[in-house]
């Protein structure tokens, strides 16, 4: 093999990264979403009356049973046909964001389960409302908890980020083979190139993770060593 | 007028009743001492007074707020009333003065400043100044019972309802708890405790309470309950209990 391919990678690299920034939007995009949904999704799976804890049981079961792809199409070309406009981006992280949510949920559904039902009460003794003792005592116990299994989730979807090549998002892997339509020599380390972004961006965002855990852990809370 | 009054307070588990129907009325300054055997209602009785259970049926009074009432904003009334677990129940993330902190910045809307003043009072008061920031699980159960009485102190209480404060420690650490109830008790606090230490009862204790089977069976000062019970049940009861705990504090 002629080594001299691996050089003339170099010229491309500003391109593979403007197409990794919008994968990074995407995680961005995706995790929040995620976090946000997942966090109600498991408070209302645990803390509300039974019917609507079925209904968001019921979310979970679907987004965690679809395949990511056709969730995607479901979303990009779903949406359309009832007259909704959506930009291949959006859609994106809504569909994975969703998803996402799905399984951050049994993370948090977990932890919430795991803090001693008596502090709730002590909370509640205090004078302290249901939704404020949840705030203020459960919720801050229950998401340091969840950091080592949300870290999972994290390095998860930053790879499904490339899914929303399917859709046509202008993203990594697309800027990666619309460079290799033009220089098949060029196959093999283009996607190498791809390959080491995704390894630094897991690495840096489980240390960032790692140093959260650290400063956050608190003696006693259980799952933290 | 009686500080508390509870009125015929019954409350049913599925097929089980485990109040029957109580009634009693508790002074300001008073300290009431509740004994009985397990699984006669004691902590149900405690539990529905602040309605961290629901009773299903009767009354409770705090001066002339009706606790029971629909209409009564239950978070303010339980502000003002002290609750001591038997498991201590520290929010296990935050440390000694944060736990006795959370109650006066969340509830009661004290400046951070002041609060924090305040909780250092209360922990100085229950000999834990030092502990300030240890967090519960770097605190013995004694000390961890103290922080928690401190948590219920901060808030300025009407009451304190203290549900079995020493049964989950080591014998060498119950003293330490005792000795702050005890405190309590003679600067004036009004105290309701379900206890088995016969010794606290006897020597702080203004009227005893005993209940079996979700009833009161008989209440009466220290000594004459002690000496001169009119039910035999109770003289058996505070014989066979000052048999297995001893008298001691």
């Amino acid at each position: 093999m002629d080594l001299s391919v691996w050089t003339q990678v170099a010229p491309h690299v500003p391109v593979l990264l403007r197409g990794f920034v919008v994968n990074i939007q995407l995680l961005l995009g995706l995790i929040s979403l995620g976090l946000a949904v997942g966090v109600v999704t498991a408070l209302v799976e645990v803390y509300a009356p039974r019917p609507v804890g079925i209904a968001a049981s019921a979310y979970t079961w679907f987004f965690r049973g679809v395949p990511e792809i056709v969730l995607l199409f479901l979303f990009y070309f779903g949406l359309s046909q009832f007259g909704i406009p959506v930009s291949a981006f959006f859609a994106a992280v809504l569909a994975l964001g969703l998803r996402s949510s799905a399984y951050q949920a049994q993370i948090f559904r977990g932890a919430f389960q795991s803090i001693p039902h008596g502090q709730m009460m002590a909370a509640r003794a205090l004078g302290l409302g249901r939704l404020r003792s949840i705030v203020y005592v459960v919720l801050p116990q229950a998401l340091r908890l969840s950091l080592a299994g949300w870290s999972n989730e994290f390095s998860s979807v930053l790879k499904d980020t490339t899914l929303a090549w399917g859709i046509g998002v202008v993203e990594v892997m697309r800027q990666a083979s619309y460079i290799r339509a033009r220089n098949f020599t060029l196959t093999l380390p283009i996607y190498v190139t791809v390959a080491l972004m995704f390894l630094v961006l897991t690495y840096v965002g489980n240390l960032a993770i790692g140093l959260a855990e650290r400063r956050l852990r608190v003696p006693g809370l259980e799952g933290q060593r | 007028m009686a500080l508390l009054r509870v009125e015929d307070l019954h409350k049913r588990y599925g097929h089980e009743e485990v109040l029957k129907g109580v009634t009693l009325a508790q002074d300001a300054g008073e300290t009431k001492v509740v004994i009985g055997p397990s699984g006669t209602g004691k902590s149900t009785l405690l539990r529905c007074i602040n309605r961290l259970t629901e009773p299903d049926r009767g009354r409770v009074w705090l001066e002339d707020t009706e606790i029971t009432s629909r209409q009564t904003d239950i978070n303010r009334v339980r502000a003002k009333i002290g609750f001591v677990f038997q498991d201590f129940n520290l929010f296990t993330h935050l440390t000694a003065l944060d736990n006795v902190r959370l109650g006066l910045v969340r509830v009661r809307r004290m400046p951070r400043a002041a609060a924090t003043g305040r909780a250092m009072a209360e922990l100085e008061r229950v000999g834990l100044a030092a502990k300030a920031d240890a967090y519960p699980a770097q605190l013995s159960g004694g000390q961890q019972q103290r922080v928690s009485i401190a948590r219920a102190l901060a808030m300025d209480p009407r009451l304190i309802l203290f549900d079995e404060p020493t049964s989950a420690l080591d014998p060498e650490l119950i003293g330490e708890v005792l000795s702050v109830m005890i405190q309590l008790a003679r600067d004036g606090m009004t105290m309701i405790v379900v206890t088995h230490e016969m010794g606290f009862a006897r020597s702080v204790a203004d009227e005893i309470v005993f209940m079996e089977g979700g009833v009161i069976v008989e209440q009466g000062p220290p000594d004459k309950m002690f000496r001169s019970p009119e039910v035999p049940r109770t003289g058996e009861f505070l014989r066979k209990i000052s048999e297995l705990y001893g008298e001691s504090q």
